[in-house]
């Protein structure tokens, strides 16, 4: 295979600000749920467990050049890319100034100026796409770009997923493409979704390299996707990069998990939490105190409120903009 | 894995076939030869509208349908499978009446020729879009394990090109999740019309995808037709006893363009169809058949004649057939009528 | 002025957009080496390279959706289907992303991207190489359909097509392409999506049609005025959007209105015409509208006399105008 860079060790700022991340990611989307109980806003979309995965791969992005196409999951990895909490509390309120007016279900963020794709709800639909976007960098020969494309375990059953895949291999295009394999597609197992329960030994029959790596751990997450994004950045063409996390809680808060799965295997994995397990680290090693944490978790409190409260406060779209950019001329069909 | 030795000077390693099964195979593979000559020529002739080729395939396909089980097993063929569906139980006269587009075809006269079906040989239908059948066939064999039917499997087919279709991996996903009773043989020519295997996938051997779906993968030299032959059985007879689904790739070539409306010398160097043309499986069968005493060169010459007076009957019979008359558009749609405003 | 068949017009409009800007590029199965299956591109990949002129896997829905990643970072992909039948696989990524993508991200994110596909019957196509697919995808909002025939037309529509900044779906009738040959404008210039094209002026009678059939048409409307009749045929060029206009002033002016199309009766271009009309001019019609399209069958089968009867013939066209004039 190619020969793969070691990522650059991890400084104690550049830990402590991926457990912030994780920290943020956890407590806006407690934040969505909460919302949602009170009759606040309709829906919003669990991330718990992902935390670690997101902001390790969040780590490796390069802002300003590198490009991500995330899924609606990926609370945590926008946010470490540049999302502000703000913008996230805007796309759960649907006011007219997110970035879709309001338009797309919550957890759809795009911005065009940190590089986060467009997406739809449709899994795997987005996949193509971040090829199309890495064969763009390819075509322009802009080394040190790439593309970091994210998706779960049931996303690799799609179709598009395989010729995805197969077409970056071909083109050796400038592609990572994360795997957050956190067990549960709604309510189907893994071993309903697939005939064998790791996704990144599907990576040799397309011809680039696979790698497992523990999504409870932010640093190996950080290390693995490094790794791929930058061989992608320099040349040596896709990885398959498969992180093994779980998903504490229901789909989202339409869902019930209670209906296909039992309060002891979600406790069992709990004790894998990477909330709590890198806090306990950063402490152990001495980076944080108890102190220190606990003033971080407060800040971060205090940024999710004064968000949720500036968001609440903004108005809705004006439906007089239904018909704006349906095209770039006009939306009458008849002329 | 080597190619099978032609010298014949080793004792021919039979695979568990008979003498008769290894002329069968042989007859099967000039059959399909000079049906798909036939529709070439028709085709020069202004006859009909349009043929496919599969010359280069009649080792796999001649292979693949002596392991098959008729009146247990499904067949969901692709294309150009011209050979398979000859070795599974059509006849030469159901081929012609599909080139001829006449009446009695099984799909009277509807579908593009090659595209036959026939309840009754367990063919499935299908159409001229690629990996849609397979889908189709993965159902089939839930079908058969639902009713608990050992003994039974789903043979389905398909190009190196249909591999990179998104419905060929969601059909593979899910045989593999379910350990459904289906074989999936990929005859690998190289070439999906222009474009090549290394423009078509990052690595060139579609068997190693196996391994990622969690089921056994093979690859055999597709030109030869018993080794292709223990191959199929293998796998079928793993999927008929409950062992699930296998994924076989059959390496063979194609000599010929995609079809009577292609010009392969815009895309590839005769030099290289003249090189692969040293494999060619047919001839090189013949030279098996003779060299080990199962056939004389009087017999194949006997057996050719045989085959081409059959084609020529078949020829002939089909054109006589009337086509379908207009009315026949309007039967079929649904099972009642056939306008939507009612 | 040079002389060219549709072929020939598509070719060269190509050759030229590829020539003029290299974010163009093309992609689609057999497009490079063999040059599309009717030489469209043939030798476009020695001169503008196989990064610029992708011979891709069979993947219909990725053939699209890459396109429409391309697209959103402002290359200018020119996507191929080989035939309009192959299209269904890229359903999602045609009218669920692409046509979605301004709309959804409110401007932010853009997709403009062509859709070629050859469709169309009349070539002993079957089942799967004759279909017509307008009118699944008409219906959709943020997606621009172009179907013109007539080879100055096509030149100018595609290259409107591949300057707008939204999605197009560019409909190629395969049969037209060698049967059709017509003068081409020397140059680069467009012709405006939304805008038909009266092909024939006359009095009695409007018929309204594109593809294949409004050459069929023309054909009948001949025929009808060597019989002392006026008949006005009105190609569409552009199904969305779609010329009101020019339909309104036309059925004001003969009071009878005729939509022909390939494509099923049920649900075609033909129905949404004809609820315009109604509802704007119905007190300016002086006959009921009618429409001659296929029977509602799933497809035109392969054997001669079934896509016969399937497909419509400038004799039956005049059987109906005759009637039309006559009532």
């Amino acid at each position: 295979m190619t020969s793969t860079t070691k990522a650059p060790a991890l400084t104690d700022e550049q830990l402590v600000a991926m457990l912030r991340v994780m920290i943020a990611q956890r407590t806006l989307e407690n934040r969505g749920f909460a919302l949602n109980r009170q009759g606040k806003i309709p829906f919003a979309s669990a991330s718990e467990g992902h935390e670690a995965v997101q902001a390790g791969a969040a780590m490796a992005f390069k802002r300003g050049s590198d490009i991500l196409c995330p899924y609606y999951r990926d609370l945590g990895l926008a946010l470490g890319v540049g999302l502000t909490p703000y913008e996230v509390m805007l796309s759960l309120f649907a006011r007219a100034a997110d970035h879709s007016a309001g338009r797309q279900f919550p957890h759809h963020y795009a911005s065009k100026k940190l590089g986060i794709h467009t997406i739809s709800s449709i899994i795997a639909a987005q996949l193509p796409h971040a090829v199309g976007a890495a064969y763009a960098i390819k075509i322009r020969k802009q080394t040190g770009r790439a593309v970091l494309a994210t998706f779960g375990d049931g996303c690799t059953s799609e179709g598009e997923w395989h010729e995805s895949l197969n077409f970056a291999a071909v083109h050796r295009l400038p592609i990572v493409f994360l795997c957050e394999n956190n067990e549960w597609a709604i309510s189907t197992p893994l071993s309903k979704q697939m005939g064998q329960p790791d996704v990144a030994k599907r990576a040799a029959g397309y011809g680039m390299p696979g790698v497992i790596v523990d999504g409870m751990d932010p640093v190996a997450c950080y290390e693995a996707v490094a790794e791929a994004l930058e061989r992608a950045r320099t040349g040596g063409g896709p990885t398959l990069v498969e992180a093994k996390c779980y998903r504490f809680l229901s789909h989202t808060t339409d869902d019930d998990d209670r209906t296909y799965r039992t309060r002891e295997e979600v406790e069992a994995h709990r004790k894998n939490d990477p909330v709590p397990c890198f806090e306990r680290t950063l402490v152990v090693r001495g980076i944080l105190t108890e102190a220190s944490l606990d003033a971080l978790k407060q800040s971060v409190l205090k940024e999710a409120n004064e968000a949720t409260d500036a968001a609440e406060a903004m108005p809705y779209a004006d439906p007089a903009t239904l018909t704006d950019n349906v095209y770039a001329d006009g939306h009458e069909p008849w002329r | 894995m080597a190619k099978t030795d032609t010298q014949g000077s080793a004792a021919l390693e039979k695979r568990g076939l008979t003498d008769d099964q290894l002329r069968a195979m042989f007859r099967n593979m000039l059959q399909q030869r000079q049906l798909d000559n036939r529709g070439f020529q028709l085709n020069r002739q202004g006859k009909v509208p349009f043929a496919l080729g599969s010359e280069g395939h009649e080792a796999i396909q001649a292979g693949a349908a002596m392991a098959f089980e008729r009146g247990k097993d499904i067949l969901a063929p692709y294309y150009r499978d011209l050979g398979l569906s000859l070795g599974v139980g059509l006849t030469p006269y159901e081929i012609l009446l599909s080139l001829f587009a006449r009446a009695a075809d099984h799909n009277g006269g509807r579908q593009f020729p090659n595209h036959y079906s026939s309840k009754k040989a367990g063919v499935m239908s299908f159409s001229s879009i690629l990996a849609a059948h397979i889908p189709h066939a993965v159902g089939a064999a839930h079908a058969i394990k639902m009713r608990k039917e050992a003994g039974r499997a789903v043979l389905v087919t398909c190009g190196d090109g249909t591999t990179s279709e998104g419905e060929w991996h969601e059909s593979m996903n899910f045989a593999s999740i379910h350990e459904l009773p289906i074989v999936m043989l990929v005859e690998n020519n190289e070439w999906a019309i222009s474009t090549p295997l290394h423009l078509q996938m990052g690595q060139p051997e579609i068997w190693k995808r196996a391994e990622g779906y969690g089921m056994p993968g093979r690859r055999f030299n597709g030109f030869d037709p018993i080794e292709t032959y223990a191959n199929v059985k293998e796998a079928l007879d793993r999927a008929r006893s409950g062992g699930g689904p296998t994924l076989l790739e059959g390496t063979c070539y194609r000599f010929l363009a995609h079809s009577t409306d292609d010009n392969d010398m815009t895309y590839r160097t005769r030099e290289e169809v003249v090189e692969h043309r040293k494999d060619d499986p047919v001839p090189r069968f013949e030279r098996v058949l003779i060299d080990n005493g199962l056939m004389t060169i009087a017999e194949v010459d006997a057996m050719k004649k045989e085959i081409l007076k059959e084609t020529n009957e078949a020829t002939d019979r089909a054109e006589a057939m009337p086509y379908p008359e207009a009315a026949d558009l309007y039967k079929h749609v649904y099972e009642g009528a056939w306008q939507p405003w009612q | 002025m040079a002389v060219m068949n549709n072929v020939e017009a598509v070719r060269a409009t190509l050759y030229d957009a590829m020539k003029a800007d290299d974010r163009t590029l093309i992609l689609g199965e057999d497009v490079g080496a063999r040059g599309n299956v009717f030489l469209i591109s043939k030798d476009f990949i020695n001169e503008f390279g196989p990064d610029r002129v992708i011979d891709t896997p069979i993947a219909e829905a990725s053939i699209v959706g890459i396109a429409v990643g391309m697209a959103m970072e402002g290359l200018r992909p020119i996507a191929e289907i080989q035939f309009a039948d192959f299209i269904y696989p890229a359903f999602n990524q045609i009218v669920g992303e692409a046509a979605k993508t301004r709309y959804r991200s409110n401007g932010e994110y853009t997709c403009p991207l062509v859709i070629r596909t050859p469709y169309g019957g009349g070539v002993r196509g079957a089942l799967s190489h004759s279909v017509s697919i307008e009118a699944l995808f008409y219906h959709v909002p943020g997606l621009k359909i172009v179907a013109p025939s007539f080879p100055a037309d096509v030149k100018g529509l595609l290259n409107a097509a591949i300057d707008d900044p939204d999605p197009v779906l560019f409909l190629e009738h395969k049969k037209t392409y060698r049967l059709i040959k017509g003068e081409v404008p020397e140059g680069h210039y467009t012709i405006p999506l939304g805008k038909a094209d009266v092909k024939k002026a006359g009095t009695q009678l409007t018929v309204v049609s594109y593809g294949l059939y409004v050459h069929w048409a023309l054909d009948a409307a001949n025929q009808l005025e060597s019989e002392g009749h006026s008949v006005e045929v009105i190609d569409l060029r552009s199904i969305r959007p779609m010329d009101k206009t020019t339909i309104l002033e036309s059925v004001r002016k003969t009071r009878k209105l005729l939509i022909i199309h390939e494509d099923n009766k049920f649900g075609g271009i033909g129905a949404e015409i004809s609820a315009m009309v109604a509802e704007e001019a119905l007190f300016d019609l002086d006959a009921p509208i009618r429409r001659l399209c296929a029977p509602d069958v799933p497809a035109m089968g392969y054997a001669e006399p079934l896509e016969h009867e399937y497909m419509s013939s400038p004799a039956l066209m005049a059987d109906a105008m005759r009637e039309m004039v006559k009532f």
